[in-house]
């Protein structure tokens, strides 16, 4: 979210770095995925073996009666209506969340009286721990999927516009110069050349407000709610069924793990020139 | 015509306070190539900033065919030290980029580019990125995409200091051609004075800081010339060895 993570975006993309070849022997990602799924299996299998005998398998259940009642849930498809409403939610709040991020981000990063004047109150908001607004977004929004989506975009907007503001405020003034002087007008220089120059940037934001836009849905959803995962995970809880708990946090899990790689995907397409300069 | 009445500009960072030009008067004719030479950091790179309305003199005024240039001057293609491509766009979307601004359909503004990269001797290096070219590639690019766009006037800041000696050659000859051909108004900064005798018309030399004009030679070889031929003629030797001499004098004299 600062500075010091820009020069690294796009990095560990099959290219090693000095540090890490004097640190460890450098592996393929072939192998490393191999490596990572062992190590997978090697945590359940302790899991497996810790549950009933070190610890009671009431608290913590066990990765086969997690798997079966994943199974349960996906061979019957009651999970699916739970998944898609997650899925619905964070990824709106998302897309609003970042799109107000980019364009406030854009705005008060071109006019400096605005960013000023803005200053103390955009620090305060940022604060607030918004997930104590859920409450408020259910008064306003009602019960169905616009407060999680709300929740969701609250949690979003900010991260991303710190790091579009960063971003728009790092532009070379050489460029903006040059461009001027080829008659660019000013919405050429913003969509040419501000917008671009700040996509490195604005995309660190992107990466960091994924987690919290599932983070913000799921919250809202164990709130009030009669579906989604958030939903499911609180159900289990209050029925004490550890499993169905896990099984639920692992889905959420993957949900995590699908939508970065959907952002590492757009950022690798419109950042090719990075990727080629390494 | 490009007019410096009087021009006195002064730098401020904190208590520092740098003179950096001090009283220059100049008018540059139109269709005429002139060459400032002076030592570096001596102010002439400010110059340029000012008739490209980018700085504002503090006291005088800069005159763009009789009009006081208080915004940026579009009217001039602006060549800076440091290459300023844009890092994510290829090489021709990069020299494309002025027609871009202007509006042109892609399919035309490629195909000047692309000829304007052969030009410039790239041809091959169009997808690339400015990343992968060495520096004097990259020159050449901001070259092409300056010269793409055809503007009245060119300011050239140490151009072709980055090229490898056959190179330079090529690219006085390319400039001089089309030069002849669209007939703009040429400002060069450069340390080079073969270069500069080489091309210009006329030859100002700047002091130290704060710049003034210490001298000024007119170039009167005669034109086309042929870049490759021109410095070994007695008259490119009998103008060269007077500037030279006279550069001597000046520099020896603010030495002691």
């Amino acid at each position: 979210m600062t500075a010091r993570d820009v020069p690294q975006v796009g990095e560990g993309h099959g290219s090693r770095s000095r540090l890490a070849g004097m640190v460890s022997p450098n592996v393929g990602t072939g192998l490393m995925g191999l490596y990572q799924l062992a190590l997978g299996i090697v945590f359940l299998g302790i899991w497996q073996f810790a549950s009933g005998r070190l610890v009671d398998s009431f608290i913590i259940s066990d990765p086969i009666d997690i798997a079966l009642r994943l199974w349960e849930w996906v061979s019957t498809g009651t999970i699916w209506p739970h998944v898609w409403a997650t899925v619905y939610a964070t990824v709106v709040g998302f897309v609003i969340g970042a799109g107000l991020g980019v364009a406030g981000g854009l705005w008060l990063g071109l006019s400096p009286f605005l960013s000023r004047l803005l200053d103390p109150f955009i620090w305060a908001f940022n604060a607030l721990p918004k997930v104590a607004l859920a409450p408020l977004f259910i008064l306003w929004f009602g019960l169905d999927i616009k407060s999680k989506v709300a929740l969701a975009a609250v949690l979003v907007v900010f991260l991303v516009f710190v790091n579009t503001f960063s971003g728009v405020r790092e532009v070379d003034q050489d460029l903006i110069d040059g461009l001027r002087i080829m008659r660019a007008s000013r919405w050429q220089i913003l969509t040419k050349l501000i917008v671009p120059s700040a996509t490195s940037w604005i995309f660190v934001g992107l990466k960091a407000g994924v987690p919290y836009a599932l983070i913000g849905t799921i919250i809202g959803e164990m709130i009030a709610s009669s579906r989604g995962l958030g939903y499911l995970v609180q159900r289990a809880g209050s029925e004490f069924d550890s499993a169905g708990v896990f099984a639920a946090l692992a889905v959420i899990a993957a949900l995590a793990m699908i939508f970065n790689e959907a952002v590492n995907v757009v950022q690798k397409r419109l950042e090719r020139w990075r990727i080629v300069s390494r | 015509m490009i007019e410096l009445r009087s021009i006195q500009k002064t730098f401020r960072r904190r208590r520092n306070e740098v003179h950096a030009v001090d009283g220059v008067d100049l008018t540059i004719e139109p269709r005429s190539i002139v060459a400032l030479i002076g030592p570096s950091g001596c102010g002439k790179s400010t110059l340029l900033n000012m008739i490209a309305g980018l700085y504002h003199p503090d006291r005088g005024r800069v005159l763009y065919e009789g009009q006081p240039v208080q915004e940026v001057n579009t009217n001039v293609g602006y060549m800076t030290q440091k290459d300023n491509l844009l890092p994510w766009r290829t090489v021709i979307d990069n020299v494309a980029l002025p027609l871009e601004i202007a509006g042109w359909a892609a399919e035309r503004r490629n195909e000047t580019a692309s000829a304007m990269i052969g030009h410039v001797g790239l041809s091959g290096f169009e997808e690339k990125y400015p990343s992968e070219l060495s520096g004097g590639m990259r020159k050449r690019a901001c070259l092409a995409r300056m010269l793409v766009y055809e503007p009245q006037a060119l300011l050239l800041d140490e151009p072709f200091a980055a090229l490898d000696a056959q190179l330079r050659i090529a690219m006085h000859d390319l400039l001089l051609r089309l030069w002849a051909e669209k007939q703009q108004t040429i400002i060069l900064v450069t340390h080079d004075l073969v270069e500069a005798v080489t091309l210009a018309d006329r030859v100002i030399v700047f002091t130290r800081r704060p710049a003034r004009v210490s001298f000024e030679q007119i170039i009167d070889l005669q034109r086309p010339r042929n870049v490759q031929e021109v410095r070994f003629t007695p008259k490119f030797h009998d103008i060269y060895s007077s500037i030279w001499e006279r550069l001597r004098q000046e520099y020896a004299e603010e030495n002691i």
